[in-house]
């Protein structure tokens, strides 16, 4: 088979392939467009809806400027400074990247709230009341806390970027140190500040567990809440979710794009700045972050757990759900791996306008929150399968099937991200001197690219498992009655205040968040 | 037996007398880091105007000895004056940004975020004419109507010029250029050469050079110092140091060299291509260091007979590597390429004029 005729037949597949995942989302633009123009204005424009993107946009603004304040510190005193232990920091500070952010923000009303653990320790003290935590500034603690590492990890990549012979050339120049900074430093990590900040903003618009836990409605609270009541509203919101996470993509793209006219080599590594008697505030500052971010979550859930075994939770319990959760992330990422093998194929070996429209399409998951993912699917569910299947004489349209294509469509970025980077790296002469050795062009594939594409393929199914494992939005919209995962079961444990109940099942997620964190440091992951 | 002295590391033999009328005086420079000694009691003087050049092997510590002078290093000993004030000494340390040099670094180090022309302007900061010196020194690197370009839309050689222009600007006491052309195709190299060595003579301006390129060095400097191992080696012009090297290594580091085994009495030495005249006098066993062009080839005559191995044709001239018939000795010889020699023809090898020659090592027979 020639080379042309394979990449005929990889675009006849990944045509409907895309076409599949657009579906839903389409779907939902399409009957979101259909709603009465009057009805549709009068709605947005209605002071509750303004006020959810009011509350959107300041939560999203207010968490992507405290993570800089928190992060862009932690990240210089980790690279520049003699901060003893910077190591150690740096893991530690990296650290609640694990914590999903629902887990977290349950973790923080049961230690801060009102009737929390800190309360208990306080009252001997004569304390009665802590201010509520529930509402703009819990859900903005969380947030922060548990989103700050992006910009963190940022910053500390474009700092350690940064030629030091700029900030020499600046000195040579007889610019003061303070003069450099601004000038020159600040000035080269404006890309790498703006990507994780961006990212940030991101996390923070799409999240639902934490603004849900901690009861602010913002655009993803109020498409959950809106969904049972009236679905074209819910998905109008979702349309202006949509467009706002678009928007922010297309920042984020372009801030890398800047990203990329600066050099980034290092012939030396750079000098550490001496904090001499700052030492010890450093040291502080540090221990503040993560004794908020990792130590009181963590400590919280091992609490939990403790108070739950002695009140008789019984472990064995959680069997159930980590199986379900396994066997539906298990079976996301073998679908996410092999549906991403066409689409990174076409996009890299045949570059041009059409392919790239086909990748983007598979990357659109990347500008779905999970509840408008879910809402599409509930949307899709509720007006076609539902008739088909009671023709077939089922009743529930939700089905296992069902949950993981949604998950593709939501992950499928996430395998296309490692699988993309291993095939650039294969060089293309590779296969064409399989071809002159006599093999057919699939052949070619199959004994020398795919090989070589492995880990990469491996690495994005791996992280498309790891992501779906604490997925909550879709999994509570989608999952068939009784399919109870780690997720929903920590959901429905906070629901009734049952928090021994969450303890177990939170920190398996944590664990297992921890092993997709080393995917998340790679580079290219 | 050798009697010739070769010095580890050698100062400037003038003792600053006049201090303030020069432009760099370093004395026992010496800097480490962690174990390993990057510079070694360097003592040198630049006069005011003159271009020096820095030269010696990838490791040598010349690109240290810059960064001390630029105030990026602290030495660990010795004393550094620029034009007259002690800049770092004992108790004394005065900070990069407090020294008025001018550093152009390897890879330029031009701030991408900034045009040309701001770039140019950085260390104009709080001066009246910031906008009209600017123009003046795009004038003098030749990039007028460039200023609003950012750095990544220049070719190597016009980023090359900026960072000359950003380091002149301040009127800098000197400029430092750390292996300003190594980072250009050899194409480009030559000009770019050449207009930078116009640029520094116009701003009459004094420089150091850093480079690891002796033709480079030879062609650019006033004076070449020598570095190996973090030390000063030699000092001197470009003649001096290409006719007369202070050690072996040195004249194989200047350039092309054979060094022929001799037993020398004086200003002779006796060698397989016979008697050659010594430039100084020297006994016992040498090895006489003579430049392919010092050989002289013919098709027949009283010199050494010998027999053409190879010939390389180069256009403007001819490499010939000869072996002597009554020596195993390999010699390489460049000429005019007049009629070019063939490989297996019969040859007389000559010696044109007086040589220098060093105690032999053990085991030296080769040559280069």
């Amino acid at each position: 088979m020639t080379q042309r005729r394979f990449a005929l037949i990889l675009f006849a597949v990944s045509l409907p392939l895309a076409a599949l995942l657009l579906l839903p989302v389409g779907y939902l633009i399409v009957r979101a467009g259909a709603v009465e123009p009057e009805r549709a204005i009068t709605y947005l424009t209605r002071p509750g809806t303004l006020r959810v993107a009011g509350r959107s946009l300041l939560l999203m603004a207010t968490v992507a400027a405290a993570a800089c304040a928190v992060a862009i510190p932690a990240a210089w005193l980790t690279v520049r400074s003699d901060l003893r232990g910077r190591r150690a920091w740096t893991v530690l500070l990296t650290m609640p990247l694990v914590i999903p952010s629902y887990v977290g923000a349950l973790a923080l009303v049961s230690a801060l709230g009102q009737r929390g653990t800190v309360r208990g320790w306080l009252a001997p003290l004569g304390v009665e009341r802590l201010p509520s935590l529930y509402g703009f500034w819990g859900a903005w603690l969380a947030l922060t806390l548990f989103s700050y590492p992006y910009v963190f990890l940022s910053v500390r990549a474009g700092l350690r970027g940064l030629d030091p012979a700029l900030e020499e050339a600046s000195y040579t120049l007889g610019r003061s140190q303070l003069a450099t900074f601004w000038h020159v430093t600040l000035r080269q990590l404006l890309p790498s500040i703006s990507a994780g900040a961006l990212l940030v903003a991101l996390y923070t618009l799409s999240d639902f567990g934490a603004v849900a836990i901690m009861q602010y409605n913002v655009f993803t609270r109020a498409i959950y809440l809106r969904l049972s009541l009236d679905l074209e509203l819910a998905a109008l919101l979702s349309v202006v979710l949509i467009a706002l996470t678009a928007g922010l993509l297309a920042a984020v793209a372009l801030a890398e794009r800047r990203g990329t006219y600066y050099t980034r080599r290092t012939p030396r590594p750079p000098r550490r700045v001496r904090l001499g008697r700052w030492q010890a505030a450093a040291q502080a500052f540090c221990g503040l972050v993560v004794l908020l971010a990792l130590v009181a979550p963590m400590g919280v859930l091992a609490l939990w757990l403790v108070n739950g075994l002695q009140q008789g939770e019984a472990l064995r319990d959680v069997l159930a759900p980590l199986q379900r959760s396994l066997r539906a992330a298990g079976l996301a990422a073998a679908v996410s791996g092999v549906a991403a093998l066409p689409f990174v194929f076409l996009q890299v070996r045949y570059p041009g306008p059409l392919t790239g429209l086909l990748a983007r399409g598979a990357y659109l998951g990347y500008a779905l929150p999970g509840v408008v993912v879910g809402l599409a699917f509930v949307f899709l569910g509720a007006n076609v399968l539902h008739e088909l299947g009671a023709r077939v004489g089922q009743a529930d349209y939700r089905s296992l099937g069902l949950l993981v294509f949604a998950y593709t469509v939501r992950f499928l970025p996430q395998a296309l991200g490692p699988a993309r980077a291993s095939l650039l790296q294969v060089n293309p002469h590779l296969e064409e001197s399989a071809l002159t050795l006599g093999r057919s062009y699939p052949r070619a594939l199959i004994s020398v690219t795919l090989p070589l594409m492995r880990s990469g393929v491996l690495a994005g199914a791996a992280l498309v498992f790891l992501t779906v494992m604490k997925e909550l939005p879709i999994t509570l919209l989608l999952a068939p009655t009784g399919y109870d995962t780690l997720a929903t079961r920590i959901w429905s444990a906070s629901s009734e205040a049952f928090y021994a109940r969450a303890a177990a099942p939170a920190l398996i997620l944590v664990v297992i968040s921890a092993v997709s964190l080393v995917y998340i440091l790679e580079p290219d992951g | 037996m050798a009697v010739m002295v070769i010095p580890d590391s050698i100062s400037d033999p003038v003792p600053d007398p006049a201090p303030d009328r020069d432009a760099v005086v370093c004395r026992d420079l010496r800097k480490s880091f962690g174990s390993v000694r990057a510079v070694e009691a360097v003592s040198f003087t630049l006069r005011r105007g003159e271009l020096l050049a820095l030269l010696g092997p990838s490791g040598c510590g010349k690109t240290t000895v810059l960064r001390l002078i630029a105030g990026l290093e602290r030495p660990d000993g010795g004393t550094i004056h620029l034009g007259g004030r002690m800049v770092s000494g004992p108790g004394v340390f005065v900070r990069a940004n407090r020294r008025r040099v001018g550093l152009v670094f390897q890879d330029y180090a031009l701030f991408p975020h900034m045009t040309v022309e701001k770039n140019i302007a950085y260390g104009l900061a709080g001066r009246d004419n910031r906008r009209q010196r600017v123009a003046e020194m795009l004038a003098l690197v030749g990039l007028d109507g460039l200023g609003g370009r950012y750095p990544h839309a220049l070719s190597g050689g016009q980023q090359q010029r900026v960072a000359l222009a950003r380091a002149l600007a301040p009127q800098p006491g000197m400029v430092l250029l750390d292996e300003p052309f190594s980072n250009l195709d050899v194409a480009l190299r030559r000009q770019v050469r050449e207009d930078v060595q116009r640029i520094l003579r116009d701003a009459g301006v004094s420089a150091i050079l850093v480079t690891h390129d002796q033709e480079e060095a030879m062609s650019l400097a006033d004076r070449i110092g020598l570095l190996f191992d973090g030390a000063l080696h030699q000092l001197g012009t470009p003649r001096d140091l290409y006719e007369r090297p202070a050690s072996r290594r040195a004249a194989l580091f200047m350039g092309a060299a054979n060094l022929v085994p001799g037993h020398a009495q004086g200003t002779l030495a006796r060698t397989p291509l016979g008697e050659v005249r010594l430039i100084q006098p020297c006994r016992g066993a040498v090895e006489v260091v003579l430049r392919p062009e010092e050989l002289i080839l013919s098709g027949a005559g009283d010199g050494a007979p010998a027999v053409v191995a190879r010939q390389t044709y180069t256009g403007a001239r001819q490499d010939v590597w000869v072996t002597l018939r009554d020596a195993a000795l390999s010699l390489h010889v460049t000429c005019h390429a007049g009629a070019l020699w063939q490989a297996g023809q019969p040859v007389s090898v000559h010696v044109d004029g007086a040589a220098l020659a060093f105690p032999a090592l053990p085991d030296s027979t080769s040559a280069v």
